[in-house]
């Protein structure tokens, strides 16, 4: 590589080029967006690019060093003349023009770029051929755009202290002054170029470029590079007034420009935030551009509103809340009322908070406004909270495609976003006008990849709430139902399912069935357990409930898991439902069914399984009957266990006091507690009835009407709790009944113990059905049984009390005389 | 058609009155002041239950010569006030409460915006879509 000589102002020029190439301020370039960027808008065919690059060093170094950077830039200034390229040219050719680069312009961000452009032609360029100024027009342009390039001047101006001509400002707070002189050819040309690209992405770039230096302008205003890049940027969108520019190609009135735009960058003060934001109010007025996607956010912008965000809630993924919202928002001095739509437009999910999307949006709706943009009636596809992700990404292509030019820059100068330069001028307005608003962070233009949002996050939905587990009806799941089987299966084999089976459909026809108790003879059963488990969402009733019907359906469709009755409903209630439950459990699904909803599945045979049951709902009874005050019961179960073997006797007796029972049993309608006879009773129709007979005969005398339903209930109660284990023991206890029923009585043990060989010897599969029948017949003769004996004893207690209320009559008669004396 | 909805504070001051008829604008207004004395009556009688949606829709207040009013009132005593034409028969109950559940749903997604406070008169310009669009259906 020859050494270079250049003009003073190609040195000034070449300066400023690399400094504004330079974004790291590295002193080198590397074939970053910039560098191509430039080389691009030296609009030469790209082979020609690549071996200037390969000329200048920069392929062997694999960056671009000062040297090579000038280098390039000489030989770029050789080929636009038109000259070979070659390393002797480099010095050799004598009175070479500045290279020109265009900035590809589109109209859409003539807006952008427009501020860009004044600056620009504020002749930061060293403008040494009026020729390749074209500034006139630009300048006018640019006037609006004052600011921005006056803000880029500054930087630029850092960049190269001499130039006094063309770099007007000795330091970024004045700008203005030096701009004047120098209309920047350079830009001018920049300009012109640049409106004739049509692609754009020269235009990108620049405008981008520019975009970028603003913003990096403000943030560091000694940042002299990314003045210089503003510069170049401001210069490539010129607005549509670019065909003036052309014209002013030959004329450079920059001074009538120049003064124009002295008070712009005048204006300007250190900060370019002014520059920027008169710059972007020209900007706005100039951009009439169609609004092809004016709501995109750039890959700078997400990042600063990223930042913000953060600055207000850490995390990413959290929401913003709304009052934080708005004193944030607040901050920006839009009126309320415009907040107020700008939330409703942002808050996509309608939570009262943002997320980081609608963050976004918000911010970036806010900005719009801020530069003078309506606020759209809906929110912007770009901005929604998912498509934000999309945009992203898409511009991530973008950039790419640009030769990894930084992306944001390049979509902000895109055409089809003409708010976008403005929005980006108006980011140092903001920041100014704000001043508790941040600077813009640094520009992330080297950043391809923006931030992907979860689009997931941003709809917070608050419809997800979560649902709590609303305790479905007590309807027994196939699972329960399945258990069951599998329990009774292998609890017993003389018990064919059908039995039980048939049991549930009688449930159904049987009164109204009391789930709850159901559900607590379910709990009776060993198989229960795993009902409650599985109903623990479930109210406790109506697991309990659920496990018995669940028991009865197993057959078939009991009857709706009615709610807890309201006797039930008490918390000794539960007791009693689960004594119910076990009672019902006991495999008497007509008589539980009804009374109570013990679903009890009704298992092993009636007989078998009513002994067992029935001891178990006599401690399940005990338990609900203490619950319920009626705990007399509790001393009986023991005793009433031995009464399991009576059930067997029972059945036969129950069986034909069925009807009457279970006549009984219905027109108890007194509260919970006969009604807990009443399920008792029904639930264990035929095993119960054994058992209920004896506590109430047992409890009759001694105990109230209530205890002694309690006791009944839970005697029949009690064999239905554990069902499979009842199955279990009648089994066993068949032998033992047989021996019990003698006990009782021929007649029932015959009855019984006829049933329990019969049950074994039938198969299942077949006497399934027999089975159930006579079990249910069984049952329900005994519950009848059991209610008949329940009644007589009720009514035994009734006359009683009546016995004694006459007494108490009769003595308050006697008193009455004397009390009213 | 529906001729007007008016949405009222707890206080009884007008958050937010739209109607059709442009002419007898006024008629609207006085209809919707005198339908709230009725609907003090109403909430005052509904004290027991809370929470409930059905409580919250009063129904017809009264019909006039010319209008039906319908009424609804929020847990937070912000009324709502339907006043629909008479002739417009063809509107049943249910459109009615559906109409009531949208405006709603539409003013609690303005009370949610921590730009609105509780009080102002409803600027929202997507619960006037949601009127607009409620006015003009039904035609």
């Amino acid at each position: 590589m020859e050494s270079l000589t250049l003009s003073d102002v190609e040195q000034k020029y070449y300066s400023d080029l690399f400094v504004y190439c330079d974004t790291d301020n590295t002193k080198k370039v590397a074939s970053n967006g910039r560098v191509l960027d430039l080389f691009r808008a030296a609009q030469l065919p790209s082979e020609v690019v690549l071996q200037i690059t390969e000329l200048c060093g920069a392929t062997r170094l694999g960056h671009f060093g000062r040297s090579q950077f000038y280098i390039a830039l000489r030989l770029i200034a050789v080929a636009q003349a038109g000259l070979p390229l070659r390393v002797e040219s480099l010095n050799s050719v004598k009175d070479l023009p500045l290279p020109r680069f265009v900035v590809g312009k589109n109209e859409a961000e003539a807006k952008h770029a427009a501020l860009y452009q004044d600056t620009d032609s504020q002749g930061l360029y060293p403008a040494p051929g009026a020729a390749l100024i074209p500034r006139p027009p630009g300048r006018g342009h640019q006037n609006k755009k004052g600011p921005p390039s006056s803000a880029s001047l500054p930087v630029h101006e850092v960049v190269q202290p001499q130039a006094p001509s063309i770099e007007p400002q000795p330091e970024p707070t004045s700008p203005v002054v030096s701009p004047h002189q120098s209309p920047p050819t350079s830009p001018a040309s920049w300009r012109k170029h640049k409106r004739q690209h049509s692609g754009g992405n020269a235009e990108r770039q620049p405008v981008a470029a520019s975009a970028g230096a603003v913003w990096t302008h403000f943030r560091e205003p000694q940042s002299v590079p990314v003045t210089g890049d503003g510069m170049w940027s401001s210069h490539s969108p010129p607005p549509p007034s670019q065909e003036s520019w052309v014209s002013f190609t030959a004329d450079t009135p920059p001074s009538s420009t120049l003064p124009a735009m002295h008070p712009s960058s005048v204006q300007e003060s250190t900060t370019i935030r002014t520059l920027a934001s008169a710059a972007t109010t020209n900007e706005i007025q100039r951009q009439s551009s169609a609004y092809d996607d004016p709501w995109k956010i750039t890959d700078e912008q997400r990042q600063y509103y990223i930042n913000q965000f953060k600055t207000i809630q850490p995390d990413l993924t959290g929401f913003i809340p709304g009052s934080a919202a708005k004193e944030f928002f607040t901050k920006s001095k839009l009126p309320i009322l415009e907040l107020s739509h700008i939330w409703e437009l942002s808050d996509f999910d309608k939570d009262g908070a943002l997320t980081l999307d609608e963050f976004c949006a918000a911010f970036h709706l806010v900005v719009a406004r801020k530069n003078g943009y309506d606020l759209p009636e809906k929110l912007p596809e770009s901005l929604m909270p998912k498509l934000i992700d999309l945009d992203d990404s898409a511009e991530v292509p973008e950039p790419a495609a640009d030769v990894g030019f930084s992306s944001s820059p390049v979509e902000v100068t895109t055409n089809k976003s003409p708010s976008m330069p403005s929005l980006n001028q108006a980011w140092p307005e903001m920041n100014q006008s704000n001043e508790q608003w941040e600077t813009f962070s640094e520009r992330s233009s080297s950043s391809q990849t923006l931030t992907q949002f979860d689009s997931n996050i941003a709809p917070a939905d608050p419809d997800t709430a979560i649902v709590h587990p609303v305790p479905i009806r007590m309807t027994p799941s196939k699972i329960h139902m399945q258990e069951m089987e599998l329990k009774r299966t292998g609890s017993e084999h003389n018990h064919p399912t059908s039995p039980l089976l048939a049991k549930p459909p009688e449930l159904p026809e049987e009164t109204a069935i009391k789930f709850v108790a159901a559900n607590t003879v379910g709990e009776g059963y060993s198989s229960s357990d795993s009902f409650t488990s599985d109903q623990e969402p479930i109210t406790r009733q109506r697991s309990q409930s659920g496990t018995s019907p669940e028991a009865l359906k197993v057959v078939a469709p009991p009857p709706p898991p009615p709610r807890p009755h309201p006797s039930h409903s008490r918390s000794s209630s539960l007791d009693m439902n689960r004594t119910f439950a076990a009672t019902s459990a006991s495999g008497q699904p007509q008589a539980s069914a009804i009374a109570y909803p013990p679903a009890v599945p009704p298992r092993p045979l009636p007989t078998q399984t009513s002994v067992p049951l029935s001891g178990h709902r006599v401690e399940a009874e005990g338990v609900a009957g203490s619950g319920a005050g009626l705990t007399t019961t509790s001393p009986q179960q023991i005793p009433q266990q031995p009464n399991f073997a009576d059930f067997s006797q029972f059945k036969a007796f129950a069986a034909s006091e069925q009807p009457v029972s279970l006549q009984e049993g219905d027109k108890h309608s007194e509260g919970g507690q006969l009604v807990v006879v009443d399920l008792c009773a029904q639930g264990e129709k035929s095993l119960e009835v054994a058992a209920p007979l004896r506590s109430v005969k047992s409890d009759g005398p001694a105990d109230e009407r209530p205890a002694a339903s309690v006791s009944s209930c839970k005697v029949s109660s009690g064999p239905l709790a554990p069902p499979p284990k009842p199955i279990r023991r009648r089994l066993k206890s068949e032998d033992e009944l047989r021996p019990e029923d003698e006990q009782h009585g021929p007649q029932k043990s015959n009855v019984t113990a006829a049933v329990l060989a019969a049950q074994p010897s039938i198969p299942r599969s077949v006497g399934k059905d027999k089975k159930a029948i006579q079990a249910s017949i069984r049952r329900n003769k005994e519950t009848n049984t059991v209610l008949a004996r329940l009644n007589s004893e009720l009514q035994q207690q009734l006359k009683d009390l009546l016995e004694e209320r006459i007494s108490l009559e009769v003595q308050l008669e006697q008193l009455r005389p004397f009390s009213h004396l | 058609w529906r001729v007007g909805i008016a949405v009222i504070a707890k206080e009884n001051y007008p958050l937010y009155i739209r109607s059709v008829a442009s002419q007898s604008e006024l008629k609207f207004h006085y209809t919707v002041h005198t339908s709230l004395d009725v609907v003090e009556e109403k909430i005052s009688a509904v004290g027991k239950s809370l929470g409930d949606q059905r409580e919250l829709y009063l129904g017809l207040l009264y019909p006039t010569e010319d209008y039906k009013v319908y009424g609804y009132v929020t847990n937070s005593k912000v009324k709502f006030v339907i006043v629909v034409d008479s002739s417009n028969t063809s509107l049943r109950d249910n459109e009615i409460r559906s109409m009531f559940r949208k405006l709603h749903n539409s003013f609690t997604d303005v009370m949610c915006n921590p730009f609105h406070n509780p009080g102002d008169p409803i600027q929202s310009k997507a619960f006037d879509g949601i009127v607009s669009g409620m006015m003009v259906q039904t035609g």
